[in-house]
């Protein structure tokens, strides 16, 4: 029984990323495209490239997202970074790519998806009314964890 | 209730010395055996408690849940939701249900108000899904999971009253994520973006497949039952999953679990009468943080008598030059007397007692006298504590001089009054170890006075219970010595009760003067 449970949601992952992945590259929010050159070798690793929206401190700008999925995905949330150094100045992004965002921690659903989180983190960028890298960034630096998901997050800024 | 009874029967010990009916008793040779049907005195007003296995443990639950449906009539998951909300007070919840406002409760319990409840979700998930995902929702009854994008049709789906509809299999995945590496049961809720229904009991439970799961989910609600329910407590000892149930707020009493384990009620610590858990925390505290720093500044340094500096000496003569650039003052180590009228005497000092050397130490006294004190009580209380790690070995002791007794002649009744002396002996440490606590944070009083007599007094009884207990056997008599060890206990026994009920009659007329926390 657990060996066909387990069949069924390694089925279930790959099914649900391979059809993300479609999805994406199909119909991508503006201001989205997905590498696929890296995708080739590794479904649970992609790059997204974002682009700062018009009217906002971050128009014109490119980004570069990436995105790992561990085998829990959709019930855990995936592992997100900017990767350096295409990364943006702003209050919630450190210099080492980590974002500060709920929805990648606290408020994640399995309902979510990879084209929801990189809207988000546009609506992100595009609230942001100064450019200026996060209180704490040095602090951080010294002590944070390589992956993102073991920092333990305060979420107290809900404006930008 | 049988259990209550073999309760009662196995912690004679611990609880009886609370107990009235000790002293009138004069049958000193029984042990647990005989006392069993000794009633509580009434005395007092005693917390009651009794213990709960597991599967009592949940069927209280149900009592309390039952007790509220029978006069809300909701679904029954839904009452343990609100229960919790509520902290399992019954009657904060009639009030609140019936006075207050509903809607905020059923919002802060995470529940859909039933008058709010839609009659046919389908339809509204339906309009949801395809506005949302945006994906072919077919007019043949076919929905689009969210989480694993693939479409099922209507009777796979399943959603709690918010009307968000997700496929078994994955309800089951999430669920068994949610409570195996999350360890989340009563904050379980719809896996839809910001939605904040609680998954209820006895969806979990359809849900759930693996028995595994289901297992730690259930163990889940009751661990939350517990800690939620200002009157039960889990016994902290290892390995015992029992439950402890008080009639009324507990304040200071120890109680005891049918497994064999007492602790505090309020904090879990073990019993640590008479001091209030709020300062055995802060003392607890302050021996980790300092008392062994604190002993060695107290061993190996002393100030500067002018400037206070503490100064440790590593080597060298007595001639001291203060470190400190703003003092540079030159005293002798031994006297702490100006260093000029040592003149070449660099080794040893002769002027301990001359009136400038004397008035320099004086001044550092009062500096530590505070720690002298801390260190008073610290090292009779590390004493206790460390006689009380011995225990074990102390009752294997006895159990070899039980064994030697039974060999000259005595009957295994008889000698039991043995291992009731090392019980009381046990108790009595515990109780004198935490009466120096008690003490430090005690200011001068005459009821400080008569404390302190009732603590020396039982410290010379224990000390003498301990010395007849460790005696070999071949000094005495048998009957000398079973008459004085009986004695010395029942002693004991008595002296603790006075020092305690002393200590708790000040709790309860505020008559103890306590230095600030």
């Amino acid at each position: 029984m657990g060996g066909a449970s387990h069949a069924y949601k390694e089925m279930a992952f790959l099914k649900r990323l391979k059809k993300e992945y479609m999805e994406l590259k199909k119909s991508p929010p503006p201001g989205v495209v997905l590498d696929d050159s890296v995708l080739e070798n590794n479904i649970t690793n992609w790059i997204i490239h974002i682009s700062g929206a018009e009217g906002t401190l971050y128009s014109g700008e490119q980004f570069k997202l990436n995105i790992k999925f561990n085998d829990k995905y959709p019930f855990d949330s995936p592992q997100v970074t900017f990767i350096k150094p295409y990364l943006p100045v702003h209050p919630h992004v450190y210099s080492n790519g980590h974002i500060c965002l709920s929805i990648l921690d606290r408020d994640w659903s399995p309902a979510l998806n990879v084209s929801s989180i990189c809207l988000s983190i546009l609506s992100m960028l595009s609230s942001c009314t100064q450019k200026v890298k996060p209180d704490d960034d040095s602090m951080y630096m010294r002590f944070a964890p390589s992956n993102p998901k073991k920092t333990t997050w305060v979420f107290h800024d809900d404006s930008v | 209730m049988a259990e209550i009874e073999e309760e009662d029967f196995m912690y004679d010990y611990e609880e009886s010395d609370d107990e009235e009916d000790e002293d009138e008793e004069g049958d000193f040779v029984s042990d647990g055996l005989l006392r069993e049907d000794s009633v509580p005195s009434g005395s007092k007003l005693k917390a009651e408690w009794q213990t709960l296995s597991p599967d009592q443990l949940s069927k209280k639950m149900f009592e309390i849940v039952d007790d509220v449906n029978a006069v809300f009539q909701l679904p029954t998951p839904h009452v343990r939701i609100l229960l919790t909300a509520c902290k399992w007070d019954k009657e904060k919840l009639m009030e609140r249900y019936y006075a207050g406002d509903q809607e905020a409760l059923f919002r802060e319990a995470h529940l859909i108000h039933p008058k709010k409840r839609n009659p046919n979700p389908v339809i509204v998930v339906r309009a949801q899904s395809t506005s949302t995902c945006g994906a072919a929702a077919s007019s043949k009854q076919e929905y689009i999971c969210d989480i694993c994008m693939m479409s099922y049709s209507t009777d796979h789906m399943m959603g709690l009253e918010c009307g968000h509809l997700f496929c078994r299999p994955c309800w089951n995945n999430y669920l068994t994520v949610m409570v195996m590496s999350q360890g989340r049961a009563q904050t379980l809720s719809c896996p839809a973006t910001s939605c904040d229904i609680v998954v209820d009991e006895a969806t979990v439970l359809e849900l759930l497949t693996d028995g595994e799961v289901r297992k730690k989910y259930q163990y889940l609600i009751t661990n939350s039952f517990v800690q939620d329910h200002p009157l039960l407590k889990w016994c902290p000892s290892p390995g015992c999953c029992n439950a402890l149930l008080a009639s009324n707020n507990v304040e200071h009493e120890p109680v005891s679990c049918s497994c064999g384990h007492s602790f505090c009620f309020k904090c879990s610590r073990d019993p640590h009468e008479p001091i209030l858990c709020t300062y055995l925390s802060k003392w607890l505290k302050k021996c980790d943080d300092d008392s062994e720093t604190s002993n060695w500044i107290h061993v190996n340094t002393k100030e500067c008598p002018k400037c206070s500096a503490t100064i440790e000496k590593n080597g060298g003569c007595n001639h001291m030059i203060c470190c400190n650039n703003s003092c540079k003052a030159e005293f002798c180590w031994v006297c702490l007397g100006p260093w000029e009228p040592h003149g070449t005497s660099w080794y040893n000092c002769n002027r301990y007692n001359e009136s400038d050397a004397k008035s320099a130490r004086d001044a550092q006294m009062g500096s530590r006298a505070a720690l002298e004190r801390y260190l008073f009580y610290c090292n009779r209380y590390m004493n206790h504590l460390r006689s009380s790690k011995m225990e074990a070995k102390l009752y294997e002791m006895v159990h070899e001089k039980m064994k030697e007794l039974q060999q000259l002649g005595m009957s295994w009744v008889e000698i039991q009054f043995m291992k009731k002396a090392v019980d009381v002996l046990c108790l009595c440490r515990q109780t004198l170890m935490y009466t120096y606590v008690f003490a430090y944070y005690l200011k001068k009083n005459n009821h400080m006075l008569i404390f302190e007599d009732n603590q020396s007094d039982l410290e010379i009884a224990t000390e003498l219970l301990s010395e007849y207990l460790e005696r070999e056997i071949t000094s005495v008599s048998l009957d000398q010595l079973k008459i004085q060890v009986q004695d010395k206990s029942k002693y004991c026994e008595a002296r603790r009760k006075v020092l305690l009920e002393h200590v708790y009659e000040g709790y309860d007329q505020d008559f103890w003067d306590f230095t600030e926390l």
